[in-house]
């Protein structure tokens, strides 16, 4: 019956997966059999012992040795599921010692991830296939959860503490990473891109970014929308000159404005400005705004930065996006010692 | 079918009274200041049918919403997420703390426990209209409370979301508080009165079945409810005053708000299920004309699942960070609890065996209850299972699992119960043809609206979630539609019950051939309950021929 | 009339049952920072009035025997006696509240409130690396004071009852056969003072 399994569960992406799988269908057909057991007793009865006037029922007041055998049977039942689904959680508790650990700080509405290296992403991750790994997670701010439904992993982010989940992800791919506690306005947007890569993508990844943005280096406007979707900037900015209630402004025909500040001060909208704000918000915020933006220092590569600048300028004045910025994406060259900050 | 009900007449050659506890008095001081359980039931009754009314109406925007991906009808956007997260916040406190938790025992249970004890009132009468007022006063303040920015927190309120969030969490935390209050002294009040007000003859095993749920109900109403109190005192301080037991950066712990707030909430789900599993013990040996199979197992069972209630909190956080130890703990005591129920439902269905069924609409709701509770115990303990549970909490798997028990369980039970005991109220039948056709369609659109919620769930969709991927609208769409034929079955159940109260009275004292004492008066009953004490003379549920009554 | 009255005297133990279980969650709370913060907990306390509560533990005792005193009167049909013990009871409950009053003024001149405005004091050791003083400290004075003060509270409840019963008292509204709400106001103080027992020793003297 795998396609039952395919239909109600997500694909397998970790060895938890299978596991978890068979027992939950295994439950499921329990269930399916006990369920259609009463049912089949309610109807049949019904139609079997239907209302003849006239007629006495038996005066059938208990059978202790029934009462025994329908709590005792369930009971043994429950005790044996009980301890299979403990098996499997045990295992799932402890992370082996060679798993590479990956801290998360999650954030209104944001995911950070920071690599062994201190190199750091944001709402995308990549790990190695077949490899154990181990997140080691902590909130900025209120109750967040970490939860891959294809790895079968999910856990509370507390604030003020630490809390973990590991897995061994079996299947290569883009796995999808959703937050699963209630935290506010963005809560359904908090959505991150989990990659298991090979041995070699994984590399590549880690010296780059991945490969992704040369597909884009002659269309940098296109490559910043992407950004713009991926890294959260959607949930706070729009693009159609539409404000939401504790976002921040629109980026709709901004390039090249003249901004107020709250202290009253004028500024340009230039890439400077941009990217100021990108990796210092609170440094200048316009009129009307609260200081809330998070910084996303570390968690933009060059590219990024670029392809975001790019976006923005070609949402210009013109309401129909105006003419394409001229710039072609490039990578500075490569400094090891702050590749990490540089990013 | 008519038959049935006419064979039972046996007990109505006596006249109508003239005078009823409807028209004893008139005006509505004589409501308002009315110390009569039977007309304090009446109020609390159209009370939380409209908390469930406007509950339900959140409902269906909610699922309407989930319709499409992006969220527009007919070319228009229904709700913003930010309204989103208030609109699904608002369904659950109205529907957990207005309209269930008050649901069967204040409405139902005000009416009928006296009448089956045979006694005259409570044992508190006036406690009783401030246990009325309390709910008046904390749903006030609900309304209040969403005139002026509601809330977003989820019903859960956990900290420190709705420590820090913008809206009314003070207003609402302090309905909450005083909805407390209403439910404490109502199950004060019942322990009180099962305890010493019962008819002479009437020891403890020959109480109706319906009175052993109440009443387990009323010990959990006054343990537990206490907690929450506090529990929302210590959300509102810290709200108001950063006291800092939960804030991490003032050297508080965020988890323990959920171990606070879920010692009073899980047993909170048994005062919703316990009233429920007490009429179908009424329902299914009247309408099988034979005597209830396993009576005191199933007296038993209601004591044990309320003491059982108070240990298993913690399976409503297995993955909130608690320790592996507690973790452990809990999840072989949900297995225990799960043992009682299963020995009801058994004995239920043992009761239906050999006996002589008619389906009137009560009975029909009363197999719908059986039915719609298995699903919802059976993926219970899905969710009891530690490994499997990782992968299902916090989605739409429990969504389902909780809408099967609280709603194709109590609400079903509830809805069953009014028609039981809707001519004794009343005066009046309502129309039997419509009841089964509402019914049908209830019982058809709930499973279209919550068996796709489980699909939803174990394919990860997680819960109070506003946008959602492409691959899940189908099921949201298919559960939305369900949701518009529980709505139909809603509107027709309220419709030809209203249209009921348009005809004469002419309800037999006992239609459905009931053997408990609330079927010996006259329906609707007189003022006093009983022209003389009632003394018992034999057990509940008796259907020999030799002690039927004539 | 004897149903009556031992119906009305379970309504108040299940009233006093909810009472244990409104203050047992903070009782619960306190345990769990207590094991938290072991060694604030244990500075803290030693910032508390130690004579100040014990007069306040003999006050209470003495309410609770007057109140006793009061009942026994009200089962003798002496109306006299019974308006003077609820008097005399309401008296050490002013008093009581007077102590409090004494304490909580110390506690805010010396800044020794919850974690948000706690004042650090010379003599708390544990502190971060920047020298800031641990939240434990202020932990235990917002326990201090929800509790202390959720009890102050049904003190000042338990002040207008006894009045209330009273002046009913005075009016001759009780006698022999019926005293009942004498007996539940007194059951209601009995709780009141059984808590302050437990709250005393938990804050003025563990170590």
């Amino acid at each position: 019956m795998e396609w039952l399994r395919a239909w109600m569960l997500p694909p397998q992406g970790s060895d938890f997966a299978a596991e978890v799988d068979t027992v939950y269908m295994w439950l499921f057909w329990l269930s399916v059999v006990l369920f259609l057991g009463i049912a089949y007793a309610a109807i049949y009865f019904s139609w079997r012992y239907r209302y003849k006037p006239g007629r006495v029922t038996p005066h059938q007041t208990h059978n202790t040795m029934l009462e025994i055998v329908w709590s005792a049977g369930p009971l043994l039942l429950c005790v044996g599921i009980f301890f299979w689904g403990l098996n499997g959680w045990m295992k799932y508790s402890v992370a082996p010692g060679e798993s590479m650990e990956i801290q998360i700080t999650a954030k209104k509405w944001l995911w950070s991830f920071e690599y062994p290296d201190g190199t750091r992403t944001a709402n995308e991750i990549h790990v190695k296939l077949n490899k154990p790994v181990r997140f080691v997670m902590t909130s900025e701010d209120v109750l967040h959860d970490f939860f891959v439904p294809d790895m079968r992993v999910k856990a509370d982010i507390v604030p003020g503490r630490y809390t973990e989940v590991w897995f061994t992800p079996t299947v290569l791919g883009v796995h999808h990473v959703t937050c699963a506690e209630y935290c506010g306005k963005g809560h359904s947007d908090m959505q991150a891109k989990l990659v298991v890569d090979n041995e070699a993508d994984f590399a590549k990844f880690m010296e780059t970014g991945g490969t992704e943005w040369e597909d884009y280096k002659t269309k940098p406007a296109e490559w910043g929308k992407l950004q713009y979707e991926r890294k959260g900037c959607s949930t706070c900015h729009s693009i159609d000159g539409s404000l939401t209630k504790g976002g921040g402004p629109s980026w709709k025909g901004i390039w090249g404005k003249m901004e107020t500040l709250n202290n009253g001060q004028q500024v340009l909208v230039d890439e400077p400005y941009v990217r100021e704000s990108m990796m210092v918000p609170a440094a200048k915020i316009v009129k009307g705004y609260e200081p809330i933006m998070p910084t996303f220092q570390g968690l933009l590569r060059e590219t990024e930065i670029q392809g975001l600048e790019a976006f923005i300028k070609s949402l210009g004045n013109d309401p129909n996006g105006g003419p394409p910025a001229p710039t072609v994406l490039a990578l500075p060259p490569p400094k090891p010692k702050d590749q990490a900050q540089a990013q | 079918m008519e038959n049935a009900i006419k064979s039972q007449t046996r007990i109505a050659d006596r006249p109508r009274p003239k005078i009823n506890y409807l028209n004893a008095t008139h005006g509505i001081w004589s409501w308002m200041s009315t110390v009569d359980h039977k007309r304090i039931g009446v109020m609390y009754l159209v009370g939380v049918l409209g908390a469930f009314f406007v509950g339900g109406m959140f409902a269906l925007l909610v699922r309407l919403t989930l319709l499409t991906h992006d969220h527009m009808l007919f070319g228009r956007l229904l709700l913003t997420a930010d309204a989103y997260n208030r609109v699904f916040t608002l369904h659950g406190v109205i529907m957990v703390f207005l309209f269930i938790i008050p649901s069967v025992p204040a409405a139902l249970g005000n009416f009928v426990l006296p009448l089956m004890l045979g006694a005259k009132d409570v044992a508190f009468p006036r406690l009783n209209l401030a246990s009325f007022y309390l709910w008046c006063t904390g749903a006030i303040l609900a309304v209040v409370g969403m005139i002026f920015g509601a809330i977003d927190t989820g019903w859960t309120f956990y900290t420190p979301y709705s420590t820090t969030t913008n809206g009314t969490v003070t207003l609402m935390t302090m309905a909450v508080f005083i909805l407390g209050f209403s439910s404490i002294f109502t199950g004060i009040n019942f322990v009180a009165t099962v305890h010493k007000l019962r008819a002479p003859g009437m020891g403890w095993f020959d109480m109706p079945l319906f009175v052993w749920g109440i009443y387990s109900t009323a010990i959990i109403q006054v343990l537990a409810t206490p907690v929450l109190g506090i529990t929302v005192v210590l959300l509102m301080l810290e709200r108001v005053f950063s006291i800092g037991i939960f804030d991490p950066k003032l050297g508080g712990d965020p988890v323990l708000f959920q171990h606070f707030f879920w010692f009073y909430s899980h047993p909170a789900v048994y005062i919703m299920i316990l009233p429920g599993m007490a009429i179908i013990s009424e329902l299914i040996p009247t309408f099988s004309r034979k005597t209830m199979f396993g009576y005191r197992a199933v007296a038993y069972s209601s004591v044990s699942l309320a003491l059982l209630s108070f240990i298993v909190w913690g399976h409503h956080m297995f993955v909130a960070g608690q320790s592996q130890l507690a973790t452990v703990i809990f999840s072989a005591l949900t297995f225990l609890v799960a043992i009682p129920s299963g020995v009801k439902m058994f004995n239920w269905l043992g009761t239906m065996y050999k006996g002589n069924i008619s389906l009137e609409t009560p009975m029909l709701y009363a197999i719908s209850f059986l039915l719609l509770f298995a699903i919802g115990g059976l993926t219970g303990i899905f969710l009891g299972t530690l490994s499997v549970d990782v992968h299902l909490t916090d989605t739409y798997f429990v969504v389902a699992h909780f809408h099967y028990v609280m709603m194709g369980g109590t609400v079903i039970a509830f809805i069953g119960g009014i028609h039981y005991w809707w001519p004794k109220m009343t005066g009046r039948m309502y129309s039997e043809k419509w009841g089964r056709i509402a019914c049908t369609l209830i019982f058809i659109g709930f499973n279209m609206t919550f068996l796709t919620q489980f699909i939803l769930g174990s394919r990860g969709m997680p819960r109070r979630y506003y946008n959602y991927l492409e691959q899940y609208q189908p099921l949201h769409a298919f559960s939305t539609v369900g949701s518009w034929v529980i709505g139909l079955g809603m509107f027709m159940t309220a419709a030809y019950l209203l249209a009921s109260l348009r005809k004469p009275m002419d309800a037999p004292d006992n239609p459905w051939g009931g053997t408990t004492l609330e079927w010996t008066t006259s329906s609707p009953p007189i003022e006093h309950n009983f022209e003389e004490q009632p003394v018992l003379t034999k057990a509940p549920y008796d259907y020999r021929p030799e002690t039927v009554a004539h | 009339m004897e149903q009556q009255f031992d119906t009305s005297k379970i309504g108040m133990w299940l009233f006093l049952a909810t009472e244990v279980l409104l203050f047992g969650g903070l009782f619960v709370g306190f345990g769990l920072m207590q094991a938290r913060y072991p060694q604030e907990f244990i500075e803290a306390h030693e910032h508390l009035q130690r004579p100040l509560g014990a007069l306040n533990t003999v006050v209470l005792l003495i309410s609770s025997f007057t109140m006793v005193m009061g009942v026994l009167s009200a089962q003798r049909g002496d109306k006299k006696k019974v308006v003077m013990f609820l008097v005399l009871t309401i008296l050490c409950a002013c008093i009581f509240l007077g102590v409090k009053y004494f304490e909580y003024s110390h506690k805010f001149e010396e800044g020794l409130l919850p974690p948000r405005w706690y004042h650090a004091q010379s003599t708390d050791t544990v502190r971060d690396a920047a020298g800031n003083v641990s939240h434990g400290y202020g932990t235990f004075f917002a326990f201090y004071f929800m509790m202390t003060g959720l009890h102050g509270i049904h003190i000042l409840v338990g002040i207008f009852l006894l009045s209330w019963i009273a002046v009913r008292a005075h009016r001759g509204e009780f006698s022999k056969a019926y005293y009942t709400p004498v007996d539940l106001v007194g059951l209601y103080w009995h709780l009141v003072d059984l808590i302050w027992i437990y709250l005393f020793p938990l804050f003025y003297l563990i170590k």
